[in-house]
């Protein structure tokens, strides 16, 4: 471990013991913030009691059937874009405003085309996703080198050869700074859907939790999802610096 | 009499501005060209000369405007015959595959089997001096060793001509000289035609039989010189009386047109 | 007006026609049960943008929004350089600011509800949390990335460091910060709007998420016309002036 690690993992421990030791002497009262151990074992005793479990196995399953649906979606979209010269450049103002849209607000009229199931929500997280992965995918694939498509053309390959053999693998660390995005934007989508109209899953919990002052069920929930996103995030990090790496480029 | 390896006729290249306004580009031609089997062609120009463009030609990447290029007899039309191979200026290495998998994938568009793939990735890794990197990726490897990992990814299809665009633009000018003995050597060995485009003078004058000098755009062929080298040469070559003669010779034609490339207009002989 | 310029403004107005097509396109099929036509929704807006009950929200929300963005300009910007300048310090702290980037933020609102009370001060404390990370992030990208032969430049003509930073850093690490300053916009907005959403009595999130709970369809219309519009003008705007200042740098 770098020496910027270790004092990354020593100021995490500080903080979490200033915060134990605030909450244990009542400077910060237990209305707000639960002391971190008391997280820990109201976690553990969720998760041992199971009854949550239906909640999360939702959230969780949701979220990645968003995800999956994002990332195929948007690599292809990206892939076909790209080939479009005037469908990209229309869209490219979208594409550079699309975080600023409150998508949240078009819920309603997706309970309404989708039905009251879990469809509006996972399609709540593949419209936040979506974009973040056509968007590095169009960025990846603009920076295939030329010559390598040249190369794809002495070699009498084909369209679909090209993009599977050379510009995809070309763009991969790109396409993974996307699938990256699409992590967080469909745990988003997918929660804050929850938060706002659904009778099930974590944020429903959550907010249920937050409304009844059960920060014994709230805490713990909060600490899941962060744990999973901060986890799949860094395990796809790390695959992108390898793959970084591997070019020379980190 | 034999017939050319590959045969240039009245061949220009005309291009319209991207905007659609304004007058199209005359980037190249009219060219003739013959080139012999076996010989070392070098190509010097100024730049923008169109020198690029007459290797996308000559690859088929682009079809010209005018004229025709055969090769063995064949036109080329809209796609690189088998037969050729090329090299680029810029690195063309697959950063995600390793220097053995970059070599083998030269082999793709032939029906080889196995073993005979395998002997042909061998050959080409030890003839380019790569067999002990076969195994890492090319952002390991100097710009010069990834410049070899594209000449024996082209050498395992054992082309009959082989097209070198700047391949050592990049490179320092001590590893051009040696890169060109390999060259030389490949050269003599494979018994192919060689195609060299370069805007260096000596690395022209040190490599090839005959050697075209082309003007600034339209890029037209002013001169060809010849060298009379020794088949057996390598860069030491460059310690013959002869060889600054050719230089010189070069620089002559190519002086004028490349102060037209730069701009200078009162430019004069 | 610069050919680009131009050519992004007709491709915003090719933009427009589609997405109004699609909409009214969309209004056949599914008709007032949960949509109005583009026509309806610009009657009704303009109807509906002259009551005062719309102006305290937006008043609400203005406030609340040019709050926590100036904030989260002022901390992302001060985070950016100083990261951007200490390699040391943002080996550290960078990690921090990428695992905050990436965890869906929304979880956290009620931490911050909890933590500010209903009210201003959670979805001002919302929307900056939303902003500061990527401003931080470009900026120190940006400041990181500046070319040394400047930097060694700048040292040969015995600049100090605030001057340094005031002629040589800032400048050409300008395009990128702008960047961030875009994207963080756009998150800040966004963030605010969700904290307005989730749990607040004022401002146009309240009203939207007033509205979907009572099933009031002229107004959701109007909102998501309303934000998503601003959103849009605003983005482009930002973006002009991002292509400008690039071309110049």
């Amino acid at each position: 471990m770098t020496k910027a690690g270790l004092i990354r993992l020593a100021l995490i421990a500080v903080l979490l013991g200033a915060l134990e030791v605030l909450v244990r002497i009542g400077r910060i009262d237990a209305l707000t913030m639960q002391a971190p151990h008391k997280m820990l074992l109201d976690l553990y005793a969720m998760l041992a009691s199971g009854k949550l479990n239906k909640a999360i196995a939702k959230t969780m399953g949701n979220a990645g059937f968003a995800f999956v649906i994002a990332v195929s979606l948007g690599v292809i979209s990206g892939l076909m874009i790209h080939r479009m010269r005037r469908v990209r450049e229309t869209l490219d103002p979208l594409f550079a405003t699309y975080y600023a849209i409150p998508v949240f607000a078009f819920y309603p009229l997706l309970i309404l085309l989708l039905g009251l199931g879990d469809a509006p929500q996972i399609f709540i997280g593949v419209m936040l996703g979506f974009v973040a992965v056509v968007v590095n995918t169009l960025n990846g694939l603009d920076r295939v080198p030329r010559v390598l498509l040249k190369t794809a053309r002495v070699n009498g390959m084909n369209g679909l050869e090209t993009a599977l053999k050379i510009t995809l693998p070309s763009a991969a660390p790109y396409i993974l700074t996307g699938a990256k995005f699409a992590v967080a934007y469909s745990l988003i989508g997918v929660i804050g859907a929850e938060f706002i109209m659904s009778t099930g899953g974590m944020g429903y919990e959550i907010s249920f939790a937050y409304n009844n002052f059960d920060n014994a069920t709230m805490y713990p929930l909060i600490i899941m999802i962060l744990v999973a996103s901060i986890s799949i995030n860094m395990v796809i990090s790390r695959w992108e610096k390898s793959l970084l790496k591997r070019r020379g480029l980190q | 009499m034999t017939q050319p390896h590959i045969r240039l006729s009245d061949v220009e290249m005309t291009f319209s501005r991207p905007d659609g306004v304004g007058e199209d580009i005359h980037a190249l031609g009219p060219i003739q060209l013959d080139l012999r089997h076996g010989e070392f062609f070098a190509v010097v120009g100024p730049s923008g000369c169109g020198k690029s463009t007459l290797l996308e030609l000559m690859i088929g990447l682009t079809n010209p405007t005018k004229g025709t290029i055969t090769f063995e007899g064949q036109p080329i039309n809209g796609s690189c015959p088998d037969g050729i191979g090329v090299v680029f200026q810029e690195d063309a290495s697959f950063a995600w595959l390793t220097v053995r998998d970059n070599i083998a994938f030269g082999l793709r568009r032939m029906a080889l089997d196995r073993r005979e793939q395998d002997e042909r990735v061998e050959q080409a890794l030890a003839m380019m001096g790569l067999v002990e990197f076969a195994d890492v990726y090319p952002s390991q490897l100097s710009g010069g060793m990834r410049q070899r990992v594209c000449i024996a990814r082209t050498l395992v299809t054992q082309p009959r001509l082989i097209l070198l665009d700047e391949p050592f633009g990049a490179l320092d000018q001590q590893t051009r000289l040696l890169m060109g003995d390999e060259i030389l050597s490949l050269w003599r060995k494979t018994g192919a035609t060689i195609f060299l485009i370069t805007h260096a003078l000596d690395e022209a004058a040190m490599l090839a039989d005959r050697i075209g000098v082309m003007s600034s755009r339209p890029g037209q062929l002013i001169d060809i010189v010849e060298t009379n080298w020794p088949k057996d040469r390598d860069s030491r070559i460059v310690e013959n009386d002869a060889f600054g003669a050719v230089t010189a010779r070069l620089w002559r034609s190519l002086r004028v047109e490349s102060m037209k490339a730069i701009g200078k207009k009162d430019a004069q002989a | 007006m610069s050919p680009s310029t131009r050519r992004l403004i007709v491709n915003m107005g090719w933009l427009t026609l589609v997405i109004l097509a699609l909409w009214q396109g969309l209004y056949a099929l599914i008709g007032d049960i949960a949509l109005r036509s583009p026509l309806a929704t610009l009657q009704f807006t303009a109807k509906f943008v002259t009551t005062p009950q719309f102006a305290t929200h937006l008043a609400e929300t203005s406030k609340a929004f040019v709050l926590a963005l100036s904030i989260a300009m002022a901390s992302g910007l001060a985070i950016g350089f100083v990261l951007g300048l200490k390699r040391f310090a943002s080996d550290i702290f960078e990690p921090f600011l990428i695992a905050i980037y990436s965890v869906p933020k929304i979880t956290l609102y009620p931490i911050l509800l909890l933590v500010f009370g209903l009210g201003l001060s959670a979805k001002v404390a919302f929307g900056a949390i939303h902003g500061i990370v990527p401003i931080a992030l470009f900026t120190l990208n940006a400041v990181r990335n500046v070319k040394p032969v400047l930097l060694k430049t700048a040292r040969v003509m015995g600049l100090s460091s605030t001057t340094t930073i005031r002629t040589v850093i800032f400048p050409s690490a300008l395009p990128e910060i702008f960047a961030g300053l875009r994207i963080g916009f756009s998150l800040t907005l966004i963030g605010t709007l969700l904290g307005e959403m989730f749990a607040s009595q004022r401002g146009l999130g309240f009203l939207l998420m007033n509205a979907i709970g009572l099933h009031n369809v002229d107004v959701i219309v109007m909102l998501t016309f309303l934000l998503t519009g601003f959103a849009g003008i605003a983005g482009i705007v930002l973006l002009l002036i991002n292509r400008r200042i690039t071309a110049q740098a």
